[in-house]
């Protein structure tokens, strides 16, 4: 009886599998050939982007970064599903989705080397600042599908989080809420295997963290975080699910983080590259390179002509943060939305003496 | 004989670590990233490899629990050393601080005792991102019933923490960054303690007295040895309970004080100094008290942080102004 009572059966999606070989019957109808290359197009360019904020980081130009790479296919299948007027709820490597939402990389970079001003347009996108505090973003998504709700704005909202952020209190507080209430809101789990050093193992003795959706009364699924049509399928899936009757949807993407958590990070303290070897046949990004040239959509010139726009692209958002600098005096204005007479006489004094030179 | 080591602080953290778990099994280590990866600072680097991952335990990545969980712990008669991977994310275990470790013992007379040290790394300086860089201890102190340590040397913060796991309350263990290996000292290789609860004058002078912590201690000493000034600094090292009689014993003595700390400056440690001043040596004072704190508003993104923290100009500036008023 007690093992019936644990049976909990959540399916395990793959459109595409390691060799490329497509079920056609699962891709999604509006998937085209265009969407297809646009796809691939970002996952290329998010790549690009996470080596070249690494380069910088270690040149000194720009402050901790927190690498994507490897996960390409979970951020670029997801957010590309979305409808522009969805909601993004992103955390500290999903620096993909926000490329994809159309956010410019030098709002990116500029976060990076450690200025607000990179976020003094982002809601523009229908998004949030990258949320850093593991778990929290889960119930701000929450309550951002409550008000597209009740302000019967037909738009739903998509939260990121790693594997290590369904441990939180706050995760479970925000699938419960959500399944409570009937938001429309996808939790996309993005299991990457690691939480800074310690394993997936170690964060729950569930068979899957999509599991932990059941429990909330929500739809969960599992997918192959590295197969980005399985991903996208997941995502639209969800949306229409949502359409239909209302209820938030749990995805959990199975991946791996190839690179280190952030720049202040050392793997090979505590994994074996053996294992990250091993994951490197798995490429998301290799995986839809394959059958677009099967399909005949993509051949050797193209790829080359993408490698240098990307390049382009992100020399571009190098140079452009150069000028970014800081500019003290305007830390104060932003604060509340008045100046209180205290705080004025704190950036009086500072200005008028000299304390910042 | 004593032995001497040279470390810095990392190194005599983890050197009183390693002592304390030797002396008692009812020390344990828990937390995100403690064991393998010996901590993101290296705090507990190699401590699971000599006592086992029973008492160096990986947790999942839940401050609320790990906090909650320690407390459990104590209840259950082991003295639990949980960490905080940083002081921006102990607000999610708030709760557990403020409604549970800071209460069990005054709702129970003392029946159950809450022996506890958490250790985070706290306050900026080192370019990290969003909440790596809050110095919270003014919040924790306000609560009462919790101990909140903060050394500045890598000799207070090895005999604080042997102290802190010698004592019986629980204790918040905060742990400056930009100090962790800032400079070396020669410390004892041994135990020994720092006692709780009592500053460290680190400098005597005649002029006025600059009471402070953390990561100002040091900045504050640099400010007067490069403009000869002749001061007494009083380095807290505790900031709750205070030692509130070497502060007055001191402005009795110069007549004039100076409070300096890199948290935000309004509803303060300094705000608590300066009035416990104005309360019981007024008369003795040549000036009115004052305050060097970080602006009142949340830490800034790191590219602005340097402009943010309170930095020597700012502190001479108001050394000065002490003098002339």
């Amino acid at each position: 009886m007690i093992k019936e009572a644990y049976n909990t059966s959540i399916k395990n999606m793959q459109v595409m599998d390691e060799d490329s070989n497509v079920d056609i019957s699962l891709i999604p109808k509006d998937l085209d050939d265009k969407k297809l290359i646009e796809m691939y197009k970002f996952m290329n360019l998010g790549r690009a982007v996470s080596n070249k904020l690494l380069a910088l980081q270690r040149l000194g130009k720009v402050a901790t970064f927190a690498p994507l790479n490897g996960e390409e296919a979970v951020q670029v299948g997801s957010a590309y599903a979305m409808d522009k007027n969805d909601y993004i709820v992103p955390i500290y490597r999903t620096h993909l989705s926000l490329i994809v939402r159309g956010v410019p990389l030098k709002s990116l970079f500029t976060a990076v080397k450690g200025y607000e001003e990179a976020y003094s347009s982002i809601s523009d996108y229908h998004t949030t600042p990258e949320i850093i505090v593991v778990g929290s973003q889960f119930t701000h998504a929450a309550g951002i599908a409550y008000g597209l709700k009740y302000r019967k704005i037909g738009n739903a909202v998509i939260v990121y989080g790693g594997d290590g952020s369904t441990s939180e209190g706050d995760f479970y507080e925000a699938i419960n809420f959500a399944g409570v209430f009937n938001l429309p809101v996808i939790f996309m789990i993005e299991n990457n295997e690691w939480a800074i050093s310690v394993p997936r193992s170690r964060q729950s003795a569930a068979e899957t963290l999509a599991q932990k959706g059941v429990a909330a009364g929500i739809k969960s699924i599992q997918v192959d975080g590295n197969d980005v049509l399985a991903v996208y399928k997941a995502t639209k899936d969800a949306l229409e699910s949502i359409k239909q009757n209302g209820k938030p949807v749990l995805i959990e993407a199975l991946t791996y983080r190839m690179g280190m958590h952030t720049t202040s990070d050392d793997p090979t303290k505590y994994r074996p590259e053996e294992d990250v070897d091993a994951w490197q046949k798995k490429d998301p990004i290799k995986r839809l390179q394959r059958y677009l040239i099967s399909k005949k959509i993509w051949n050797d010139e193209m790829e080359q002509s993408m490698i240098e726009e990307n390049k382009e692209l992100v020399n571009q958002a190098a140079k452009d943060i150069e000028s970014v600098k800081s500019e003290p005096e305007k830390m104060f204005d932003n604060v509340y939305s008045f100046i209180p007479e205290t705080l004025q006489e704190e950036k009086d004094e500072a200005v008028k003496n000299n304390f910042w030179q | 004989m004593v032995n001497l080591m040279l470390a810095n602080m990392v190194t005599a953290l983890n050197n009183a670590l390693d002592l304390c778990l030797n002396e008692s099994s009812d020390i344990i280590v828990l937390g995100e990233d403690v064991g393998k990866d010996g901590g993101v600072f290296r705090v507990t680097d190699g401590l699971i490899k000599k006592y086992g991952p029973d008492r160096i335990v990986d947790t999942p990545l839940a401050e609320s629990s790990i906090i909650g969980t320690s407390i459990g712990m104590a209840i259950a008669g082991m003295h639990p050393f949980p960490e905080i991977q940083f002081g921006g994310f102990s607000y999610i275990g708030f709760d557990q601080l403020a409604a549970h470790a800071a209460r069990y013992r005054s709702r129970t007379m003392g029946n159950i005792q809450i022996p506890m040290v958490v250790r985070m790394p706290v306050s900026g300086g080192v370019r990290t991102l969003e909440h790596h860089s809050e110095s919270p201890e003014a919040l924790f102190s306000h609560i009462g019933g919790l101990i909140v340590v903060e050394p500045s040397t890598p000799y207070d913060a090895k005999g604080l923490l042997i102290k802190a796991a010698h004592s019986k309350d629980p204790i918040l263990f905060l742990e400056p960054t930009k100090l962790y290996r800032l400079f070396k000292q020669e410390i004892p290789d041994g135990m020994y303690e720092v006692p709780i609860g009592k500053a460290n004058l680190a400098k005597e002078g005649d002029d006025l007295t600059i009471i402070t912590y953390g990561t100002m201690a040091r900045e504050v000493q640099k400010t007067v040895e490069e403009n000869n000034i002749s001061a007494d600094v009083l380095d807290l090292r505790t900031i709750n309970p205070i030692d509130e009689s070497a502060i007055l014993k001191s402005v009795k003595k110069t007549g004039r004080a100076l409070i300096v700390h890199e948290a935000s400056l309004s509803f303060g440690v300094g705000a608590e100094i300066s009035a416990r001043i104005g309360e019981k040596c007024l008369y003795d004072l040549k000036s009115p008290v004052m305050r060097v704190g970080g602006f009142s508003f949340p830490y800034p993104f790191s590219g602005d942080e340097d402009y943010w923290v309170p930095n020597r100009n700012k502190v001479l500036y108001y050394i000065k102004k002490l003098m002339d008023s």
